[in-house]
């Protein structure tokens, strides 16, 4: 009986079964920031491939980095990344068995977004 | 209909058929990551909007080059693994494959990249 239904099963995840939770929403937001970086990741490689090539082809990258788009999508990417920080951090805490209680694991959903803002704008200043 | 139980097919493998390897590698990255990630978006946010010179100055120092090295390298490999399981849960069949591949070309293109502007510039 091992063999009934193989290859008829739903694929996950069944978002339009449950109804949305935060750890569900910032579930998704750290697979979607994750994989959303990889502009910023291609974007900065293409930057260190302009600088190595020469200061007129860096010239031309960095005028896209800092321009209006360039600022919207690295100011995007920098919250991004520090979501999928501390949502990486959450899972770690999770992966020890820790903080999986409804209450707890709302806690950390919070503050896995304010946290990620707060570092964004902490960044933004700093840097 | 294979002559399998369940517990035959799953033993030792898990759904992934390659047991728990993913999910540690996934622990490892990320562990690294949080390590040097904050020190690369310090170092990076520096150099945004400078000269080209001063670009050129700071990523020669060794340090910086081998940083922005390992948060590429290591970076890159982690976004595989993620994507991986993206791609998993939401394609299957022939699209599956085909993603699987870009994606791997994707990663070691980025890769091999980064790794040549950022040689070129400190040797």
């Amino acid at each position: 009986m091992a063999d009934v239904n193989r290859g008829e099963r739903p694929l996950s995840p069944h978002i339009t079964i449950y109804r949305p939770q935060l750890v569900s929403i910032t579930s998704i937001l750290t697979r979607i920031t994750g994989n959303g970086l990889i502009v910023a990741a291609v974007l900065i490689v293409w930057w260190l491939l302009a600088a190595a090539s020469g200061p007129e082809y860096f010239a031309t990258a960095d005028a896209v980095l800092t321009s209006w788009f360039g600022d919207i999508v690295l100011t995007l990417s920098l919250w991004a990344i520090w979501f999928h920080y501390l949502a990486g951090l959450r899972h770690l805490y999770y992966d020890a068995g820790k903080g999986l209680d409804v209450p707890t694991a709302e806690k950390l959903g919070w503050a896995c977004i304010f946290g990620s803002v707060v570092l964004t704008v902490l960044t933004i200043v700093i840097v | 209909m294979r002559y399998l139980t369940a517990r035959k097919r799953a033993e030792g493998k898990g759904a992934a058929g390659t047991g728990a390897e993913h999910h540690w590698h996934m622990i490892i990255s990320s562990v690294g990551l949080a390590l040097i990630v904050p020190a690369f978006l310090y170092l990076f946010g520096g150099m945004l909007g400078q000269g080209h010179e001063a670009v050129i100055a700071r990523l020669s120092h060794p340090g910086i080059a081998i940083l922005f090295a390992l948060v590429l390298f290591v970076g890159m490999l982690h976004f595989r693994s993620g994507a991986t399981v993206m791609i998993e849960d939401y394609a299957r069949g022939v699209t599956r494959k085909v993603l699987l591949i870009a994606l791997a070309c994707l990663t070691y293109g980025t890769i091999a990249t980064g790794l040549f502007a950022l040689g070129k510039i400190a040797f």
